[in-house]
């Protein structure tokens, strides 16, 4: 640890990411421009989170990182990994163990408390991205809160599909003002992002954005009065621990085609085995 | 510059700033909850929390702009040597410190633009007492309502008014700080 500064970012970068972070908080959904860092891992792998991260660990704080609901992937490992290094602080794998929890892809289904921090990793910040390349132009989309062409998006998910096709990085308004990029988390993970206890942040490196939704924010997923919002999961039960209404992930587990479900959050499927809850392949 | 302004920083910046950022961004993120904020020495009449704050957050790129008797010799040199902050008028500061009279009227600081709603102005006003009662405070980082002690009730209203565009400010009281960012609805309370 000795041969990094604190949290591996110098301090006139981390001044800048603060304040940054800040502003974020004061107008919640709005995507403040920052001057991301080359991070020593490439795009993509979480560089914004790892420099909000960064930017907002102290000593004391104890670390959780998931990839997609996992903590034992390559993504998670190397950034527990990197803190671990740079910042010597401790980490662990229990959601309610960690003061800071950085994710790539999911909210942990365990309620977050007010001591948290959640700071997702975003690899497109700009909700209207797809709907419109020019960045002159979504900003004044959002300046004017001309937010008429997500839905229709939405609206040509259903005349094509029948139902709203979207089913992860869906549109969210913040406090009636921002629509917002919950980053490609589920769907499913969508109606936890409002009310949240904890402070949530987001890091967008390559696009050089940040964001952030203070705790009991109003969260809204975009939706119709006669489609309404739903958050949906595959229609199973965990094959291991047996849980109903977490996320899961669909695994593919010989060459015939034979596939099993399991909890994508691997501390809370681990936490009910522990506990004793049995799904019907549990070894 | 008197020796006094090289004293009184961080003993220890990465940890003693991280921690002092803590306490800034929790004090943000919960409008009307007072935080601590401590490692700051800065000279009369700075409070520590401030000091702290503008330890944590300014810095060359940051032009501060100092109100009544804030704008003295031994505050500009402790800025200067320990952050390198230019000083700057009410138009065209990132952050403005004083107590609410010499920082008043709001009307003169930078608001953001539209399309830019964060390049606006952050207040450090100095209070003499932080304590939560007094005015009620609703809206984003608050379950229900939260209570603070304010200076002023209509000038938070229509600063919040504004939203998206609008001031934040810090309210600073020895080592505690509290915020209120634009995004809150102040109203006075009943009773």
């Amino acid at each position: 640890m000795s041969e990094y500064n604190f949290a591996y970012l110098d301090e006139q970068t981390k001044r800048m990411i603060r304040r940054a972070i800040l502003k974020g908080l004061a107008v919640p959904g709005y995507q403040v421009p920052f001057a991301s860092r080359e991070m020593p891992m490439p795009y993509g792998w979480g560089t914004g989170g790892v420099q909000v991260t960064a930017a907002t660990l102290v000593p004391s704080d104890t670390l959780k990182v998931i990839d997609q609901g996992a903590d034992d992937t390559t993504n998670a490992v190397s950034i527990r990994k990197f803190f671990e290094r740079t910042a010597g602080v401790e980490t662990t794998e229990k959601t309610a163990h960690a003061s800071i929890i950085q994710t790539r892809h999911r909210i942990p289904e365990e309620s977050l408390t007010e001591d948290q921090v959640l700071v997702f990793q975003v690899p497109i910040p700009e909700p209207l991205r797809f709907l419109e390349p020019s960045e002159v132009e979504t900003r004044k989309m959002h300046s004017l809160e001309e937010y008429g062409l997500m839905h229709v998006k939405l609206y040509e998910d259903i005349s094509r599909h029948g139902h709203i096709a979207t089913s992860y990085a869906y549109p969210v308004k913040v406090e009636g003002r921002y629509v917002m990029d919950p980053s490609p988390i589920p769907k499913f993970d969508n109606p936890k992002l409002g009310d949240m206890a904890a402070i949530q942040l987001f890091g967008a490196g390559r696009e050089q954005r940040i964001y952030a939704l203070p705790p009991y924010t109003q969260v809204v997923s975009l939706d119709f009065e006669d489609h309404p919002f739903e958050a949906s999961k595959a229609d199973h039960a965990c094959a291991l621990c047996g849980a109903e209404h977490s996320y899961l992930d669909e695994v593919i587990v010989d060459d015939s085609g034979k596939r099993m479900f399991v909890c994508s959050d691997t501390d809370f499927c681990e936490s009910r085995r522990a506990a004793g809850h049995v799904g019907e392949q549990a070894a | 510059m008197q020796e006094q302004s090289l004293q009184g920083g961080f003993s220890c910046e990465p940890i003693e700033a991280a921690q002092a950022f803590r306490a800034a961004m929790s004090a943000m993120a919960r409008p009307g909850r007072i935080e601590v904020m401590a490692g700051a020495r800065p000279p009369a009449p700075m409070s520590v929390a401030a000091g702290a704050l503008i330890l944590t957050l300014c810095d060359p790129e940051t032009p501060v702009y100092l109100a009544g008797a804030w704008a003295c010799a031994e505050v500009r040199d402790w800025i200067t040597f320990h952050c390198g902050a230019p000083f700057a008028d009410r138009a065209t500061c990132t952050f403005a410190l004083g107590d609410w009279a010499s920082l008043s009227p709001l009307s003169a600081y930078p608001i953001g633009t539209p399309e830019y709603p964060d390049r606006s102005a952050t207040l450090i006003v100095e209070v003499p007492v932080l304590a939560e009662q007094g005015a009620t405070l609703r809206g984003p980082g608050i379950r229900d309502t939260a209570t603070l002690l304010l200076p002023e009730v209509a000038a938070f209203q229509s600063n919040s008014a504004l939203f998206p565009l609008g001031l934040d400010f810090f309210l600073t009281s020895g080592e505690c700080l509290a915020a209120v960012p634009r995004t809150i609805q102040v109203s006075q309370s009943e009773g």
